[in-house]
C-alpha cells in the first residue's frame, strides 16, 4: 500500500506544479515546488478524492492543522497515516 | 459638485431584525454566530453561521410576493422599508423619474438556485416553477425595490464579491455628487447559508469551525453571515429643503484592483483604494478617526489589511481605530459593506465604536486599535469603510459626521 500512496501522492503534487514525477524529491517543500496556496488546496481536494479521505486542512493555520505539509514526504505520511486509519 | 448625504437606513442581519437592535447588539459586542440550521447542514464540515433566525417570511409578505422574491429579496425589501421610512422621502413626479436604486449582491438568489437543483437533480423531477429565473437573477431585489417605491431613474445591481456593496454605495454616492440623480436607494444583500452556497465555501478552506476572530492571532477564518442593509443616499440640499434629518454625509469613495491574484490579497492594491478614498473626502489621514475593516478573519486578509492601514497612515495608523464587526455578524459576502456602514453612521451619530469581538491574542502583525471586545466611546470626524473582494477588486468609502 506504502508505495502505491507515496506515488500517487507524488502524481498529484507532480500535476500541480507542473512538474515531472521525477522532479518531486521527496525532501522538497511545496515553496520549493511552486506550489502557491491555491495549488495546495487543489491538491488537498485531488487527495481527499483519490483516497476516499478527509484531510483535516485549514488555509489559515497550516502549522497548526494536523496534517504536515511541510514536505512531499510530510504529506505522504500523513496520507498514509489517514489511509490507514480509515481501513482500521 | 454636489454634496450627499444619508437621511435613512435599515436593515436585517444576524444581530438584529432592524438597525437598533443591531446598533444595540454592536454596542453591546454580542454576537450573532451559532450553528447553522438547514436541510443537511450534518453533511457540511462547516456548521457555524451568522444567521437570521426564527425568520417566517409568510409573516413579512403574501403567498404571491413570496413566490417571487428569493430570501435575498425578502431581506432587501425588509431592510428597504425601514430606510424609506426613516427618510420620509416619497418617490413622485420629478423625483421617482429621476431617481433610481443601485444594491449589491455577490450570488443573488442562491437558495432558489439550490432548492431547484434538489427538485432537477436531486428528486429526479422535470419541472420547476415556472418564476425561478425572476426569483434567482442578480438584479431580482434591485427591481422589486424599484417597483415597490417607484424609482424610476437608473438602476442595477454590482457583483463584485465581498466588495459589491460598497461598490453598489460609491456609485451612488457618485451619481448624486456629479448631479446626474437627487437621490439614490443604495447597498446591499447576500443570503448563500443554505448547503450548496457553504458547501462551495468549505472548498476553499478559508472556513473558520468555531468563530471570527480578526486580528487575533489565533484567527482560523472567516464565518458567512447573510441579510442586508439598504439605505437612503440624498443630495443634500434636496434633503434639507425637505427637513430631513440627515445621519451622516458620505464624503469620498475609492476603487482599485489588485491586478494580481484570484484569491490573494495584496497590500498595495488596499493601500490605493484606502489612500484614494481620503483624497477623494478632501480630508487629511491625520482625521480619520475610525476604519470599519473588512477583517474577514482569515490570516492572508487581516495582516494585509493592516498593513495597508500602516502604509496609507504612516504614524497616524497607531492612533486610529480600526474594528471588525463581521466577528459579530459574519461575512454577509456581497451585502457585508452595507451593514457594516451601519458601524460607521453609530461612530459618527453617538461617539460609540464597535468592537471586534473574540479577540484573544495579540498577533504583531495586526498591531493596530482594533478596539478588542468591548465597544468605545470616542469623538470622531471621518471614518473610512473598507470592503477588498476576492478577484483583487477593492472599494473604500469615507463619511464625515453632520452638521
Amino acid at each position: 500500500m506504502a508505495d502505491t500512496v507515496k506515488s500517487k501522492v507524488i502524481s498529484i503534487i507532480a500535476e500541480q506544479a507542473a512538474l515531472d514525477i521525477s522532479d518531486v524529491k521527496p525532501e522538497a517543500s511545496l515553496e520549493d515546488l511552486g506550489i502557491d496556496s491555491l495549488a495546495l488546496v487543489e491538491s488537498i481536494f485531488s487527495i481527499e478524492e483519490t483516497f476516499d479521505i478527509t484531510v483535516p486542512f485549514n488555509a489559515n493555520n497550516p502549522e497548526e492543522s494536523e496534517f504536515d505539509i511541510s514536505s512531499v514526504s510530510s504529506i505522504i505520511k500523513a496520507v498514509e497515516g489517514l489511509v490507514a486509519a480509515q481501513a482500521a | 459638485m454636489k454634496r450627499v448625504v444619508i437621511t435613512g437606513q435599515g436593515t436585517i442581519n444576524a444581530l438584529g431584525r432592524n438597525v437598533p437592535e443591531t446598533l444595540d447588539a454592536m454596542r453591546e459586542g454580542r454576537s450573532g454566530i451559532g450553528p447553522l440550521e438547514f436541510r443537511d447542514v450534518e453533511r457540511l464540515s462547516i456548521r457555524i453561521g451568522g444567521q437570521v433566525r426564527d425568520f417566517v417570511p409568510e409573516k413579512e409578505f403574501n403567498r404571491q410576493q413570496i413566490a417571487l422574491y428569493d430570501r435575498f429579496t425578502q431581506f432587501t425589501l425588509i431592510a428597504a422599508k425601514e430606510a424609506l421610512e426613516q427618510s420620509g422621502i416619497s418617490f413622485e413626479g420629478e423625483l421617482a423619474a429621476r431617481s433610481g436604486v443601485v444594491l449589491g449582491t455577490a450570488g443573488g438568489g442562491v437558495n432558489t438556485w439550490d432548492e431547484n437543483y434538489r427538485t432537477v437533480y436531486e428528486d429526479g423531477k422535470n419541472r420547476v416553477h415556472p418564476f425561478v429565473v425572476p426569483k434567482l437573477m442578480n438584479n431580482a431585489a434591485a427591481s422589486h425595490v424599484s417597483i415597490t417605491y417607484n424609482l424610476q431613474g437608473p438602476s442595477y445591481t454590482v457583483a463584485t464579491a465581498c466588495a459589491s456593496s460598497n461598490h453598489a454605495m460609491g456609485q451612488a454616492f457618485n451619481m448624486i455628487r456629479s448631479g446626474m440623480v437627487p437621490a439614490m436607494v443604495t447597498g446591499g444583500s447576500e443570503s448563500m447559508l443554505c448547503f450548496g452556497g457553504v458547501k462551495a465555501w468549505e472548498g476553499l478552506r478559508v472556513m473558520s469551525r468555531d468563530a471570527c476572530r480578526p486580528f487575533s492571532a489565533n484567527r482560523n477564518g472567516m464565518v458567512q453571515g447573510e441579510g442586508a442593509a439598504v439605505f437612503v443616499f440624498e443630495e443634500l440640499e434636496h434633503a434639507q429643503a425637505r427637513g430631513a434629518d440627515i445621519l451622516a454625509e458620505v464624503v469620498g469613495f475609492a476603487m482599485s484592483s489588485d491586478a494580481a491574484d484570484i484569491v490573494m490579497p495584496s497590500k498595495r492594491g488596499a493601500a490605493k483604494a484606502i489612500s484614494g478614498a481620503v483624497r477623494d473626502a478632501g480630508v487629511n489621514p491625520e482625521e480619520i478617526g475610525y476604519i470599519n475593516a473588512h477583517g474577514t478573519g482569515t490570516a492572508a486578509n487581516d495582516k494585509t489589511e493592516c498593513a495597508a492601514v500602516a502604509e496609507v497612515f504612516g504614524r497616524h495608523a497607531d492612533r486610529l481605530m480600526i474594528s471588525s464587526t463581521k466577528s459579530m455578524h459574519g461575512h454577509l459576502i456581497g451585502g457585508t459593506g452595507a451593514v457594516e456602514l451601519l458601524a460607521c453612521v453609530m461612530a459618527l451619530q453617538e461617539g460609540v465604536i464597535a468592537p471586534t469581538i473574540g479577540y484573544e491574542e495579540p498577533d504583531p502583525e495586526c498591531s493596530l486599535d482594533v478596539v478588542p471586545n468591548v465597544a468605545r466611546e470616542a469623538k470622531v470626524d471621518v471614518v473610512l469603510s473598507n470592503a477588498f473582494a476576492f478577484g483583487g477588486l477593492n472599494a473604500v468609502l469615507a463619511l464625515r459626521k453632520f452638521p
